[in-house]
């Protein structure tokens, strides 16, 4: 049997799910006897000049993790989507955005702003100001940069992705199951995430009873007990919104599940699913006390509800206007 | 002012036992208000998932106004109770995310008050046209150097291929 072709590329994201990779063990043995790996930047000496040169379709299967924030990434997502019969969003950031996609909130002033006037590890280094230019002129010619978008986005907001295999990286044994889908030839049907159509709460050992609550805390605030469901505590646990497949691993050490694997088969938005649980849980009916509870207990909502997910909900960032209204966003500025 | 000839698009989730009767003793008691509300009859305000707001928004809605029977008065027992929980955690959201908060509105009418309905479709509309019109989606629109980018990085390649 002649062996498949497979390529990872890594756009905007922390390089966390090309350490997962590895997370396989010994498999990735068995993926190097049964793969050629044809490209794969961060492990293997690969040039894109060799992609662009190799047949469309030619590439089985190609891992992508990463969202879209620059137009070189962009443009590595267009050709990998050329070059590959199977292109996988791998990883919560190609699914969903994920933490890069929080910057969604900003734009690329407010993003330059912080990492070359504001960041601590920039100021005062940077007394003149400088910024990445698209294009400068030196002595020797023309050099340019990618552009960097004011909004990221995820990988099926760009190409035609055929599936997508969610996490925070995705658990090894995940990752290892869709490989071996791929060689068997038993996919799901095309666009599925491939993975269980359940909630982290099935796979939740807690107990639950029923869930009123008074006040949402923070992690911080209190030290749950190890065997009621943490929600039930008040601590807010993403897992009655969040798809299981990682087998509660956050709930079983004490920690609130933070949402990674994203929502549910058939949730077009994960922070609206989250909202309606949560509101649920609310123990008041007095308009003023509600209202109290959900300011106090979430100060960051879009931090809470779409810690993983901004950039593929229904809204995918935050308005780019300036504010008026409360005003209570300051941080939304205009580009000139 | 653009904003003079803005006609808003508000979208109204509105219940079927109180509020959407409401809007229809408007109807029959001939009320005037504006016409800007495109109402959408749920069995219950506690039926209205956080998630059909944020789609009208992304769709091209100026405003959204849920309605429902009064608290204590839901055909359904508590459902409002839950609507107004939902509500409120989905306008914290959003006034984060820089939507003016007085683009959304929960109104509590019952079967017999058409005019306190068609009041607050006239507040709403009002509300929105003073803001003007939202264009949610505009926010995500492409960089305008996008295409010449991309370009540029394929014209690039190309010549780097030809040396070699």
């Amino acid at each position: 049997m002649s062996k498949g072709k497979l390529a990872l590329y890594w756009a905007a994201s922390c390089g966390g799910c090309e350490i997962a990779v590895l997370g396989i063990d010994t498999h990735i043995l068995d993926v190097a006897a049964a793969f050629d790996i044809v490209f794969w930047p961060c492990a293997t000496d690969g040039k894109v000049r060799d992609v662009e040169k190799m047949p469309d379709g030619s590439i089985d299967l190609c891992l992508f993790n990463g969202g879209i924030r620059t137009s070189e990434q962009e443009y590595m997502a267009q050709l990998m989507r050329r070059k590959s019969k199977v292109l996988v969003a791998f990883g919560s950031c190609a699914h969903e955005g994920c933490i890069p996609g929080l910057a969604n909130l900003y734009n690329r002033k407010v993003i330059f702003d912080t990492v070359y006037k504001e960041g601590s590890s920039t100021f005062p280094e940077n007394p003149k100001d400088f910024r990445p230019q698209p294009s400068t002129d030196v002595p020797e010619g023309k050099l340019s940069l990618p552009i960097f978008y004011d909004t990221l986005k995820t990988l099926d907001q760009t190409v035609e992705v055929d599936y997508y295999l969610p996490g925070c990286p995705p658990e090894a044994k995940n990752i290892w199951a869709a490989l071996v889908a791929v060689l068997e030839g038993k996919l799901p049907p095309k666009g599925s995430v491939i993975g269980v159509n359940t909630t982290v709460c099935d796979e939740c050992p807690r107990k639950r009873n029923e869930k009123k609550i008074k006040k949402f805390h923070r992690t911080w605030e209190i030290i749950p007990d190890e065997e009621t469901c943490l929600l039930e505590q008040g601590l807010i646990c993403c897992g009655v919104a969040t798809r299981a497949g990682c087998g509660a691993l956050c709930p079983q050490v004490n920690s609130p599940c933070i949402g990674c694997h994203g929502p549910n088969e058939g949730v077009d938005d994960y922070g609206a699913r989250l909202m309606s649980a949560l509101a649920s849980v609310i123990d008041s009916q007095d308009p003023a006390e509600i209202q109290r509870i959900i300011e106090e207990g979430i100060p960051d909502p879009v931090g809470t509800f779409y810690r993983f997910s901004l950039a593929a909900s229904q809204l995918r960032r935050g308005s780019k206007r300036a504010v008026n209204g409360a005003g209570t966003v300051k941080h939304v500025a205009q580009e000139a | 002012m653009e904003n003079d000839k803005f006609e808003p698009r508000i979208v109204g989730f509105l219940c079927n036992w109180c509020s959407y009767r409401a809007a229809d003793l408007a109807g029959s008691a001939r009320i005037k208000y504006p016409p800007n509300v495109r109402v959408i009859r749920v069995m219950c305000s506690g039926r209205v998932d956080p998630g059909f707001v944020l789609k009208a928004l992304a769709r091209g809605a100026d405003g959204v106004m849920v309605a429902g029977c009064h608290p204590g008065e839901c055909h359904y027992i508590e459902q409002n109770y839950k609507a107004m929980r939902r509500f409120y955690m989905l306008k914290h959201t959003l006034v984060a995310m820089g939507l003016e908060p007085e683009r959304i509105e929960l109104v509590w009418a019952s079967a017999a008050e058409g005019q306190q309905l068609a009041e607050a479709v006239d507040r709403l509309t009002n509300n929105v046209r003073r803001l003007g019109p939202l264009r949610w989606a505009d926010n995500w629109a492409d960089d305008p150097q996008r295409e010449e980018a991309l370009r540029h990085i394929v014209h690039e390649h190309e010549e780097a291929l030809e040396v070699s």
